[in-house]
């Protein structure tokens, strides 16, 4: 076998693997509407999407809520993770001294890396029941819990980016504003910050995704019940959430139900990441 | 040299990822033969899991896995080959038995369903059905925060058919997915309301009396107490082989001992 | 109005930047030390090698949830590293720039962000039911891979861009061709950086649950073959947490999953400084 002949073969296994990456994006897509396809024809589009109620034994398929659900909790986890996020990034890129930056950097990526379940443990465990002593009812369990638990799990996501695309700014324009008299705050705020603003948006997107998608931390600590969040005290449901604690036992309708639920979030999240991609691309 | 040590070590971690690959899939077309999945009810897990020990110590070369994911999930796995023995708190449905003709359920002891709340705030000792069935209808609010079990549950059958007759548990409550979750609940939060299985009860919560019936085995083995089932196994076709030597454990007298030391109710 | 004076906002604003420095870390350090030190005082070597046995007190240990994680992690591996290497192999040496290629990354990229559950879904109605897998350690492999496939393409890529053009060409002007080019100098030199693709790759096998939760079952015995089920150990704390009263064990088996994950932490550190001295020193004599 000669060597130009390995490689021609492997120029073209190259390419193969190459494309595994679409192939497998065409197949979620693919079999998570074949899934749907008997719910969307037999029940329709619009009872699903937009009706309030969930109670498959008898029936009703509306899964409106657990979007209501994941929208709210995400958008109260992002206006918590958003200012500390972006305040840390400052911290990294221009306040701490190199070795505390050094030091704080680690720590903040290590929340990367620890399991969903732990987080959800730790709501659990601690969270809840100080969110339940603070309402005087309940359990617990609620969008506030799953909103706090989601903050921090998308806190290092949101840092790490946006610290990137603040050292990305030439150090040219600090310079330049700090020759014109600027302090070095006045140079963050009104030089680095919006130079930087395509990437910490982005970043602000990806982090968006990865709250929506979050599954088992969020059934460990929002109460799981299908209504709509009307209180940051009450329980709520996530579109996530509703797919794992009901697919193992979900038949017929119902399943082809839970099937349109992995679709709403699909095309959710890859709008949204769509979004963040091209606004990160064009920073570039 | 140099190239060559490193086409080596290359190529040899190549190789040995193919290899890999292919072991893993050669690996399907191992039987399964000596081991008998089960899996289903979390009420019945506790109980599988013992007989499964206890058979697993008789018959040294069996392998026993026992898992959860609700009643449904059992006859849902049974019939599709995921579990060999599916486990259901409750009768299998009509729909169910439409859809998958072939599945076989066999009664392998009797429970209470258990209307718990938590003892250290709230000495109410009894209630009526009908108060119960009020109190899961109009959900969680200042007075109770209603705990309810994920569909698919068999006990959240079994409550919804002899407890709530058609009314729905309000979507307010919370949906946790066993009845160790809800114990765990109702043991943890002041004024929480919810069910389980009679095998589940012990001293973290409150087992209240159903008009006056208590919840204890006795109430339940004579059927005084209005909230008991049959706990099933499902199998597709009549059993046979290993499984059936194992359910024929589960009815004989010592399977149904262990029925009796964990607190559920021997079938006669 | 009167308006606050440069140097005082200034202050205003480093407080606010230290601040939120200091409860990033002060959370992290909290998190991390509430589960170690819950957990850490159970775990002794009855615990972590005996399996669990079921029932609501959570009886037993988690060696089987630690095989089935290792066995996990294996066949992950063996499907994930030829295909993501395959893949970033391409897109870093072969792949022309054109549209084509634009597509292939952004279909990377897009598959990055989907959601665990999503994967979940798609590996229980394809791997699970389709192919008849069943609840089982393959099934829950074969999903992984597809979810971990794009973070390995992307620092196995990036690795290998890392590589000095210049090497690249003094092989192919001794007349290798483009493969041995990539095999002998391209892939060698990115190793580093591949390994700690494939490090971190195994950290997210470690801290995965939502897929396999959906694909393996939750079966605790002791994996017998591919096709058995199994729980890892992060979905284990789901299970001790959800369905047993053992919280302290679902603690317990917390510590052990945030040891493992600094530890892995802690290597691709090293491994990145490793890198980095390389590149830096060796780059005169690198073939």
């Amino acid at each position: 076998m000669s060597r130009y002949f390995v490689d021609r073969i492997s120029r073209r296994l190259a390419l193969c693997f190459g494309t595994v990456a679409f192939l497998i994006l065409i197949f979620i897509a693919v079999f998570i509407l074949k899934g749907s396809l008997p719910a969307l024809g037999e029940i329709g589009v619009a009872d699903i999407l937009f009706s309030t109620e969930w109670y498959p034994s008898h029936g009703a398929f509306g899964i409106f809520t657990m979007f209501a659900g994941s929208v709210v909790v995400t958008i109260l986890a992002l206006a918590i993770a958003v200012p500390l996020a972006v305040g840390c990034a400052i911290f990294l890129a221009e306040v701490a001294p190199c070795r505390i930056g050094n030091m704080a950097r680690p720590a903040i990526e290590l929340l990367v890396g620890i399991p969903s379940v732990v987080y959800g443990l730790v709501g659990m465990i601690v969270l809840c029941p100080a969110i339940a002593h603070l309402s005087g009812t309940g359990s617990g369990s609620s969008v506030l819990a799953a909103a706090i638990v989601l903050a921090i799990m998308v806190l290092p996501t949101i840092t790490s980016i946006s610290e990137d695309s603040l050292r990305a700014v030439p150090t040219l324009y600090k310079e330049g504003a700090l020759a014109l008299g600027a302090t070095h705050w006045q140079a963050v705020y009104h030089v680095l910050l919006p130079a930087a603003r395509r990437g910490i948006v982005a970043a602000v997107v990806l982090g968006t995704g990865r709250a929506i998608g979050e599954t088992m931390a969020m059934v460990m600590v929002i109460g799981n019940s299908p209504i709509l969040p009307t209180s940051i005290f009450a329980p709520a449901r996530t579109l996530t959430g509703n797919i794992a604690s009901e697919i193992g036992a979900a038949t017929g309708m119902h399943e082809s139900t839970l099937f349109v639920t992995g679709l709403v979030l699909f095309v959710l999240i890859m709008a949204i990441n769509s979004v963040g991609l091209l606004l990160n691309r064009r920073k570039k | 040299m140099y190239l060559k040590i490193n086409r080596k070590k290359v190529s040899v971690f190549m190789t040995g990822c193919v290899l890999l690959a292919v072991l893993a899939l050669g690996g399907c077309s191992q039987g399964a033969s000596g081991t008998i999945a089960i899996g289903g009810s979390s009420t019945v897990q506790p109980l599988a899991e013992k007989w499964g020990k206890a058979f697993e110590a008789k018959n040294p070369d069996v392998k026993i896995t026992v898992q959860g994911g609700g009643s449904s999930a059992g006859v849902k796995g049974c019939a599709e080959g995921i579990f060999d023995i599916g486990a259901a708190s409750r009768e299998m449905k009509s729909s169910e038995a439409d859809q998958w003709p072939e599945l076989v359920a066999i009664h392998v002891a009797v429970d209470g369903v258990a209307i718990v709340i938590n003892p250290a705030s709230n000495s109410v000792t009894g209630m009526t059905l009908e108060e119960v069935r009020d109190i899961f209808a109009s959900g969680s609010n200042a007075t109770w925060t209603v705990i309810n079990r994920e569909e698919g549950s068999g006990t959240r059958e079994v409550f919804e058919e002899k407890v709530m007759s058609d009314t729905k548990v309000a979507p307010n409550a919370e949906f946790l997915p066993s009845n160790g979750a809800v114990k765990q609940k109702v043991a943890a939060t002041a004024n929480a309301i919810g069910y389980i299985s009679l095998g589940y009860v012990d001293s973290s919560v409150k087992a209240l009396s159903i008009g006056g019936v208590a919840c204890n085995e006795v109430n339940c083995a004579e059927g005084s107490y209005p909230v008991t089932r049959y706990l099933n196994f499902i199998t597709k076709g009549a059993p046979d082989g290993l499984s059936k030597e194992f359910i024929d454990f589960c009815l004989g007298s010592e399977g149904q001992k262990i029925v009796g030391e964990e607190d559920y109710i021997s079938i006669a | 109005m009167t308006k606050l004076s440069p140097k005082l906002t200034q202050k205003f604003a480093w407080g606010f930047a230290w601040t939120t420095g200091v409860i990033a870390v002060l959370v992290m350090l909290l998190i991390v030390g509430y589960v170690l030190v819950q957990g850490l005082p159970v775990i002794n070597s009855d615990f972590l090698f005996s399996s669990p046995e079921g029932g609501l007190a959570g009886e037993g240990g988690i060696f089987s949830c630690i095989v089935s994680t290792l066995w996990l992690i294996v066949i992950t591996m063996a499907i994930l590293i030829p295909l993501g290497l395959g893949a970033a192999i391409y897109l870093a040496e072969y792949a022309p720039d054109n549209r084509f290629t634009h597509f292939i990354r952004y279909c990377v990229e897009l598959l990055a962000g989907v959601p665990s559950i999503v994967f979940g879904l798609f590996g229980f109605a394809v791997f699970v039911l389709a192919l008849h897998l069943n609840y089982s350690i393959l099934a829950g492999a074969l999903t992984l891979a597809c979810l971990l496939l794009p973070f390995l393409v992307r620092s196995a890529e990036e690795a290998m861009k890392a590589v000095p053009y210049s090497q690249r060409e003094a092989a192919l002007a001794l007349g290798a061709t483009r493969w041995q080019a990539t095999i002998h100098v391209v892939i060698p030199a990115a190793l580093p950086g591949i390994v700690t693709g494939i490090i971190l790759c195994v950290g997210g096998v470690v801290a995965e649950s939502a897929c396999l939760y959906v694909t393996m079952g939750g079966s605790a015995g002791m994996p017998t073959s591919l096709l058995s089920g199994g729980r890892t150990l992060a979905v284990h704390v789901f299970y001790l947490a959800m369905e047993t009263n053992a919280l302290d064990k679902a603690m317990a088996t917390g510590a052990v999953l945030i040891v493992i994950i600094v530890i892995i932490n802690l290597i691709t550190r090293w491994f990145s400084h490793y890198l980095q001295a390389r590149m830096k020193g060796e780059t005169s004599h690198g073939i």
